[in-house]
């Protein structure tokens, strides 16, 4: 048996040429990267001294950390508001994820998350809406049936539920207080 | 190695049987403690089944996952209240709860298919209940269901209890400090309640081992 484990080893010596051979791959996962920076490049950030009124739209993910006044429109993106972005506005993404403070209705295709030091002020409509404990919400909350469902609007959904388990954790957040 | 040789004797065997009580008791310990069934929510859901997109209005903290739960078996269009925080924070005179009461919830009196109040009743005083009471009345539909929890101790409450849909028939009740000094609980007995809601009918009361009355009114058509 243990032949057998000392007859192993010696292809083990080779695994420095494999590890060229991994070398390769770090030049292969360099167009990774690169793949990524694009992404990357695809959230904007609005930093936190920036203060914008009026309207903003756009079709690129967006990362509110500072004021924004008016109407923001995303309609097939993420917007994300930072734990430091004040919103007093209108808004239409595709997803909404909140940390900071919304005044104002919230529109979205597919799904709201307010986190748990997140606050909102204002009417929610979504297929899916999580609300972690803790989050601050006052309004009414519209989780509208997908057109031609049944009866059972949950089933019908399960689905498109790939953020169920994102919004369950989400809400299941509130171990934090 | 004593272990080994030990395998095959009975002693061996009574302690090999002796640790799956210990297995039974930790598959138990993940459930929580503070689960309990309910039979009356399934009939607040089932009352609220044929309507299409129903108006709910919850008059408790926002729950996240109650709102997932109602808003994904329900595809309804939920109003969030938390009457009790507001009413704590800046108490109204007497004279003013139905000012209040009408301008906290301005809802359109008739368009509310449901209302889930949980044990709102038990942190208010009796004006103010009765208030509350024949205000939510009024917003009910013809048909709209009300679903509510009567504490029937009279003690201080010393913690603030929140309903946590855990299933169609099951809570996870999760318990957190009251605000000091604590507050009596209003104890209201089944005559009070029924004179409260006037307007509505019990269709289901059921006294649960917490000594809480869960009851379900219902407006009739």
């Amino acid at each position: 048996m243990w032949k057998r484990d000392e007859a192993v080893r010696p292809p083990q010596p080779a695994p420095p040429a494999p590890s060229p051979a991994t070398n390769n791959p770090p030049q292969a996962a360099a167009p990774r990267i690169d793949t990524n920076r694009p992404a990357e490049r695809d959230t904007v950030n609005i930093g936190k001294s920036v203060i914008i009124k009026g309207d903003l739209s756009g079709s690129e993910d967006l990362t509110i950390e500072g004021q924004v006044e008016g109407k923001i429109e995303l309609r097939q993106n993420v917007l994300t508001i930072g734990p430091n972005g004040k919103i007093k506005a209108a808004v239409f993404a595709k997803a909404v994820v909140i940390q900071g403070e919304v005044q104002g209705d919230i529109t979205a295709s597919e799904r709201i998350d307010i986190r748990d030091a997140g606050s909102v002020d204002g009417d929610l409509s979504a297929p899916r809406i999580a609300i972690a404990d803790g989050a601050h919400f006052r309004g009414s909350i519209d989780m509208q049936k997908t057109p031609g469902s049944s009866t059972k609007p949950t089933e019908v959904n399960k689905p498109a539920v790939e953020t169920k388990p994102t919004a369950l954790p989400v809400a299941a957040v509130p171990a934090a207080r | 190695m004593a272990g080994l040789f030990n395998w095959g004797g009975r002693k061996a065997d009574t302690e090999t049987v002796a640790p799956p009580p210990p297995k039974a008791a930790s598959a138990q310990t993940p459930v929580p403690a503070s689960e309990r069934s309910t039979k009356v929510l399934p009939r607040f859901l089932a009352a609220l089944a044929p309507i299409d997109s129903p108006v709910l209005l919850n008059l408790g903290p926002v729950v996240g996952q109650n709102i997932a739960f109602f808003g994904e078996r329900l595809g309804c269009k939920i109003f969030v209240e938390d009457i009790a925080a507001d009413l704590a924070a800046s108490p109204p005179p007497v004279n003013e709860v139905k000012a209040f009461l009408e301008k906290r919830l301005p809802h359109t009196h008739g368009t509310i298919d449901g209302i889930l109040c949980w044990d709102l009743f038990d942190l208010l005083d009796r004006a103010t209940s009765q208030a509350l009471a024949g205000h939510l009345a009024r917003l009910l539909k013809p048909g709209g269901v009300l679903y509510a929890f009567f504490g029937a101790t009279a003690a201080p409450i010393t913690q603030l209890t929140r309903y946590i849909v855990a299933g169609p028939d099951s809570f996870e009740l999760r318990l957190s400090p009251a605000p000091v000094p604590p507050k009596q609980r209003n104890v209201l007995v089944t005559r009070d309640i029924n004179k409260m809601f006037e307007g509505l009918v019990v269709t289901e009361s059921v006294l649960l081992k917490s000594n809480t009355r869960e009851t379900l009114f219902r407006k009739p058509s």
